[in-house]
């Protein structure tokens, strides 16, 4: 309790409210999102047809249900995954750099990705009669976990995991996963290729209720779970030793900070591919905003990542309609500004 | 009971099949009118689609195409709902097509299943490396668009000029040209044709000679293996821009330096579209990469 008491009670409050207007903001994100596409068809004409009684017809009904309200709990889910996870692992590590990526799902995921884009053909038929469309987002997921979870068990020792070897680690297995993913590209015929590169950048467009319900539970799952580490990483900020000190169970909270980042985003990437910066720019917009507090920065960490998918989401299929951009592209444009700013308004505290 | 009953089957299931198969007619003979609404509004994705589209004189129907589809040049005009293996449901749907015409490969799944849950038609158009395949897709676009009897005419006239341009193509053996079709040259690289792709089969079928049969596909090649392939003659996509400097820089890596293409400056370059899209230009396409390998340089 010492540390918390430390921060002034008017900070820890009006990071609250800020629960109170991302939540309002995230809702009215939703509905632009349901309101505005590629169609002619809006969300306020539905509405304005289900009160008088009038029927739908299949265009409104398959845009709405089938294309846009997938798409938007998705974006939701995935964003607030992404958010959440770069939160924790920033907190976790210590460092401000740390995105969901710095465990290896990134890496993974995409070793995984690219397996079965390219050698997907050549597994036996039941097995691409059970996995159908989805073996891209499976593969995708299991190496994404099982990346995570490898490097869990060599960075752990004698009951202990070392932070310091588990970032080393990740960069080693980082360049593994590369280079066998280079040998894959290098067998691939030019329309893998182009698949590799658009899945690399990440889309909601391949959402569908399926997506949802396989990867959503698990999202939010590891979201929860992640929120419950609020206080934990507070504790952290001061140091391991510190941390444990004052009675919290340090190896206890990396297993879960660990476990919780590699089920959201691995479910995550899997369902969207690989989306950039908004595990890393939103946590220190939050942190800009509202201080650094992880009881309040975790949620407000997961809506805020929802409303910048979400409305990224829109900008993507819309700009360039009736083709759509990979949204990958549109956080990258965004979140890298942003980011760069917030390095050089750092610079500029360290250095005056 | 049950013998009567057993007695009565076969003669129940004629009297069924009969009965159901007068039934059936006239709903499969409406069924197959639905399919082929001669004014069905079209999204054509794949350029040798779009190509035969026009070619059947229903480019009015066209509502949108893909990236790739750039021939007749006047369809550029027409909104493009991107690349076609990433296609956007919603994207689409936007352009409102009663029937989508697609290339093999167009996706991914989940945006096809959308698609077909919106009452679109949608008809694959399965790839082709023959003059066959190129008769086939005719049909079945023709059979799509409703116009099967354009489609005949179509197919017959384009087999007709194709099988000419190929009699005309045809040579000795010990006469045919080694080319060598070039992708790329990004930074020195050369990215080249093996077997099994349309540049492979459009050599061919000009009466030239792949000169890289070690791989399948578009790939990396060593320096040393365009060595040994030896080529006569480079073939190359034209880009467009200053084809002179382009040769210059083509000649002077290293790799394709020491071939007799180089030495003899034998390069060919011709349109992505109408070289690789094997639709209904493609008698155009082998006559013209024939002449450019066998005619007299002017």
């Amino acid at each position: 309790m010492t540390e918390i008491d430390a921060v002034p009670r008017d900070r820890l409050s009006h990071a609250r409210t800020w629960h109170w207007i991302l939540a309002g903001a995230l809702a009215l994100a939703c509905i632009a999102s349901l309101q505005v596409g590629a169609t002619d068809v809006a969300l306020s004409t539905m509405l304005a047809k289900l009160a008088k009684g009038e029927a739908l017809s299949q265009m409104e009904r398959v845009v709405l249900f089938d294309i846009r309200l997938p798409r938007l709990v998705m974006g939701v889910l995935v964003g607030a995954a992404l958010a959440v996870s770069g939160a924790a692992m920033q907190g976790l590590f210590r460092n401000p750099l740390a995105d969901p990526g710095i465990v290896g799902v990134g890496a993974g995921a995409g070793l995984g990705a690219i397996l079965a884009i390219v050698l997907g053909a050549l597994l036996p038929v039941w097995m691409i009669d059970l996995t159908g469309n989805q073996l891209v987002p499976f593969a995708a997921f299991l190496g994404g976990w099982g990346s995570t979870l490898l490097l869990y068990r060599v960075s752990t020792r004698h009951g202990r995991t070392s932070v310091a070897t588990m970032l080393l680690a990740g960069i080693a297995l980082g360049a593994l996963a590369g280079a066998l993913s280079g040998i894959l590209v290098y067998i691939a015929d030019d329309r893998q290729l182009r698949d590799l590169t658009f899945w690399g950048l990440g889309s909601l467009a391949g959402a569908s209720w399926a997506k949802v319900l396989s990867a959503g539970p698990l999202i939010l799952l590891s979201i929860s779970a992640a929120l419950m580490l609020g206080r934990g990483l507070n504790g952290l900020a001061l140091g391991e030793a510190t941390a444990a000190h004052i009675g919290i169970d340090v190896q206890r909270m990396k297993s879960i900070a660990i476990l919780a980042v590699a089920g959201a985003t691995g479910a995550a990437v899997a369902v969207s591919g690989g989306i950039g910066f908004i595990g890393i720019v939103v946590p220190h917009l939050l942190r800009l905003a509202s201080g650094p507090d992880h009881r309040t920065l975790l949620l407000n960490s997961a809506l805020l990542g929802a409303i910048l998918l979400i409305l990224a989401d829109v900008i993507a299929r819309v700009v360039i309609a009736p083709a759509e951009l990979p949204i990958g592209i549109v956080t990258a444009v965004l979140g890298a500004p942003v980011f760069l700013w917030i390095l050089l308004k750092r610079r500029g505290l360290v250095e005056l | 009971m049950k013998s009567s009953n057993k007695k009565n089957t076969p003669f129940k299931a004629i009297i069924m099949s009969m009965f159901s198969a007068l039934i059936a007619l006239p709903v499969s003979a409406q069924q197959s009118a639905d399919l082929t609404n001669p004014h069905a509004d079209v999204l054509s994705i794949g350029g040798s689609v779009t190509e035969i589209v026009a070619a059947l004189d229903q480019q009015h129907r066209l509502k949108a195409r893909d990236t790739t589809s750039s021939y007749p040049p006047d369809v550029i005009n027409l909104p493009d709902v991107g690349y076609m293996r990433s296609l956007s449901p919603e994207g689409v749907l936007s352009v409102g097509p009663s029937l989508i015409l697609a290339e093999e490969g167009a996706g991914p799944p989940e945006a096809l299943e959308v698609i077909r849950a919106a009452d679109v038609d949608f008809v694959e158009v399965p790839d082709a490396l023959t003059p066959e395949g190129i008769m086939r897709k005719i049909e079945i676009i023709g059979d799509a668009l409703g116009v099967p009897d354009k489609a005949d005419a179509l197919a017959a006239q384009v087999e007709t000029a194709l099988s000419t341009a190929l009699d005309d193509a045809e040579r000795p053996e010990s006469d045919k040209k080694r080319v060598l079709f070039v992708l790329s040259t990004q930074g020195g690289r050369i990215n080249a044709s093996g077997t099994g792709t349309t540049a492979d089969a459009l050599i061919r079928m000009a009466g030239g000679v792949n000169a890289v049969t070690d791989y399948e596909g578009y790939k990396q090649i060593t320096d040393e293996a365009v060595g040994l392939a030896a080529p006569d003659v480079i073939l190359m996509m034209d880009r467009g821009g200053d084809h002179g400097a382009a040769d210059d820089e083509l000649f002077e890596i290293p790799a394709i330096k020491l071939t007799l293409a180089a030495q003899t400056r034998s390069v060919v370059r011709m349109d992505g579209l109408l070289m690789l899209g094997f639709g209904p230009r493609s008698a155009e396409a082998v006559r013209t990469l024939n002449e450019a390998l066998y005619a007299p340089k002017t």
